[in-house]
């Protein structure tokens, strides 16, 4: 009887003890992987400059398009400024640029000054459409494909990395 | 009369029931999400951009009718399951739900056990 209490109490003891190894082994940074694979639903836009409606129709068109949410404040957002360029001159991916609650001025002052990568730009003004992307800050990307499912999500600046993964993908 | 007084309970009860069923806490909800850009720090505590985007984005889903729980399950979609402080259940934590009930029903029998064999002796 001793022994099987004992036994137990030991399984009990092994089981604290690897959960809390587990437990704090984990990384708890906000991760995107579970994001990968997923569907966006509901793509509504407003576009930059008129009062038309970038939706997941005009995804759908697209062999790959990587959303990019952007602001004139946002510092990183410069530091990728250049790769975005480069990505433009993909033919197999189309740009779709998200300007995060920036004001309008200010953002054609950003796109002249370094140059317009984007095929589509839109804005999102108070940031509500960003959350259905599931986004917390900027710079964001998100690589999708016609079927508008997630292949890759960067959270901040574009890396050369980064570059050389979507280069890879859309290829 | 009897039946009436009945008939008119059950409806009072029911209308207060549905209208129970309406009012959802917008303070709770904020209370029950992780700001992801602050530390340690709920929605309803913060005042991070991130925070105040959240509070007007759970404000449109009362509006279109959602209740809490599609509430956090929409938040854990777009997010993961660490924006919510409560997780749901799910196959993943399954065990961390019902492993203190086991632990307890567990540590009963073998008091009981232990009492029983020393009532024995």
């Amino acid at each position: 009887m001793q022994k099987t209490i004992k036994i137990v109490i030991s399984i009990i003891f092994l089981f604290v003890i690897g959960v809390f190894f587990i437990g704090l082994n984990k990384d708890t940074n906000y991760n995107t992987n579970s994001l990968i694979g997923k569907k966006i639903p509901n793509i509504n836009l407003e576009y930059f400059d008129e009062n038309k409606f970038y939706k997941g129709d005009d995804l759908k068109k697209n062999n790959y398009t990587l959303i990019n949410f952007w602001a004139s404040w946002c510092a990183p957002c410069r530091d990728e400024h250049p790769l975005l360029i480069q990505l433009s001159e993909e033919k197999n991916l189309k740009l779709l640029g998200v300007n995060f609650k920036d004001k309008k001025k200010q953002a054609d002052k950003f796109l002249n000054d370094l140059g317009n990568p984007y095929d589509f730009l839109t804005k999102d003004d108070q940031g509500r459409n960003s959350v259905n992307f599931g986004i917390y800050g900027i710079p964001e990307s998100i690589l999708v494909n016609k079927d508008l499912i997630i292949l890759k999500k960067f959270v901040g600046p574009l890396s050369v990395e980064d570059f050389n993964s979507i280069i890879e993908i859309i290829n | 009369m009897k039946f009436k007084l009945i008939l008119i309970t059950l409806l009072f009860n029911f209308s207060l029931l549905n209208g129970t069923e309406k009012i959802i806490d917008q303070s709770t909800i904020y209370k029950n999400l992780r700001c992801l850009v602050c530390q340690g720090q709920s929605i309803a505590d913060s005042n991070s951009d991130f925070a105040q985007t959240i509070k007007l984005v759970v404000k449109d889903l009362i509006k279109d009718g959602k209740k809490e729980d599609e509430i956090y399950s929409f938040m854990a979609d777009k997010y993961g399951e660490w924006i919510v402080f409560k997780p749901q259940v799910n196959k993943q934590n399954l065990i961390l739900w019902f492993l203190p009930y086991l632990a307890l029903i567990l540590g009963g029998i073998i008091i009981f056990l232990i009492l029983k064999r020393r009532r024995n002796l």
